[in-house]
């Protein structure tokens, strides 16, 4: 195996440029190395004005999610070796504004995510008087969709949102349900004005890959589907028993 | 747009090729799998094309066979089975996703929740596979 390997780095300086170029770097290809080692390496020893966003370097912040070869994915999770002999591609998130090199602007997906209301919301005001019950039958219902780190990388690889940035998106609909299914949440029709419109659930034609994608093994694409279950039954209710929400 | 980024530089903004579908085999097997539904469309108009000529009579039918066996009827009749199946299985797989989950408080899994559908598909293939070879 070479001791190098060449990484073609998306750059742009807003300042600058019209429109975004790759440039090549030689950097060591080591076992232990991830993408993030490697794009460190550029920053420490070549050229300190490539710019990225990483934190924690064990999956769990969600910074430093790029397409690498084309395919969104935690560059921190992402062995150097996988893609030996290279070149390996490295870009911003696909379909978001790029701000700078690998940095994208995340305002519409923080902006739909806080419009879905991602906490418990309770319909009485007053402070409990002791925590909520919750057996472990009610906590597996959600458990999964609770593991999202707001990475993106679903956002990046659903053609969807590509073509239609109106389109809530897999995660912030997964954080939906994630409380929509909590035993202890009463706020599910506020989310319903949400996502049970067209930008909602309903764009949503079953690609799937962005669960395909997730590094924690969400499953946006089933929380998507689910929520589609449970939006036409709450339809047919309000037809067949109107006096129900009265 | 709040005032601090007023003056900020503006971002690169995305952009998405009107052939995206060939940028990933998972976005190119997506597209063909909604493709599919044109090839049920026809394959339905044809069972409906077929019925006509039968309930037309002898003549009638044997020109409609006549012209089922033409080469370029076999190449779009192949075309439209391999679709078919296409279609069929993806949205078999597709069921577990778009069902309810919860059974006796149990979570159903997927193979479990899709082979109902294969069932009833090999039964239905076999009746029908039966009644066309004249054993029943």
């Amino acid at each position: 195996m070479a001791d190098t390997i060449i990484l073609e780095v998306a750059r742009f300086h807003p300042e600058r440029d019209a429109e975004p170029t790759y440039q090549s770097f030689e950097v060591p290809l080591r076992g232990d190395w991830m993408i993030l080692d490697a794009l460190n390496y550029i920053k420490d020893q070549l050229d300190g004005s490539l710019t990225y966003r990483w934190s924690c370097r064990m999956g769990i912040c969600g910074s430093c999610g790029m397409m690498v070869n084309g395919v969104p994915r935690l560059t921190c999770e992402t062995l150097l070796t996988n893609f030996a002999p290279g070149p390996i591609r490295v870009g911003p998130l696909d379909h978001f504004p790029v701000v700078k090199d690998l940095v994208i602007e995340m305002d519409d997906f923080l902006g739909k995510l806080q419009k879905v209301r991602p906490w418990i919301v309770r319909k009485d005001d007053h402070k409990p008087e002791r925590e909520f019950i919750q057996t472990p039958d009610q906590l597996a219902v959600f458990q999964q969709y609770t593991l999202c780190i707001n990475c993106m990388l679903c956002y990046a690889a659903c053609p969807v949102y590509g073509l239609d940035p109106s389109f809530t998106g897999p995660a912030a609909i997964a954080l939906a349900e994630r409380y929509n299914l909590d035993s202890r949440d009463q706020g599910a029709d506020e989310r319903t004005d949400v996502l049970s419109q067209h930008d909602g659930i309903w764009d949503c034609t079953v690609v799937g890959e962005c669960s395909v994608v997730c590094p924690k093994h969400v499953d946006p694409s089933l929380a998507i589907q689910q929520y589609k279950l449970t939006a036409t039954k709450e339809w047919f209710k309000s037809w067949l028993l109107p006096w129900g929400n009265k | 747009m709040p005032q601090y980024r007023q003056f900020q530089p503006k971002p690169y903004p995305p952009q998405m090729s009107a052939y995206w579908y060939f940028d990933r085999w998972p976005y190119l097997r997506f597209v063909l799998r909604e493709a599919s539904s044109f090839f049920v469309a026809y394959f339905a108009i044809l069972i409906l094309v077929q019925a006509a000529a039968l309930s037309a009579g002898p003549s009638k039918y044997a020109q409609f066979e006549a012209c089922m066996r033409s080469p370029a009827m076999i190449i779009l009749n192949g075309i439209t089975l391999a679709f078919l199946l296409l279609h069929a299985v993806t949205w078999f797989n597709l069921v577990p996703r778009v069902m309810m989950r919860q059974v006796l408080c149990k979570s159903l899994p997927d193979p479990i929740a899709a082979a109902p559908n294969y069932f009833i598909w090999l039964g239905a293939t076999a009746i029908i596979g039966l009644f066309i070879l004249r054993i029943i």
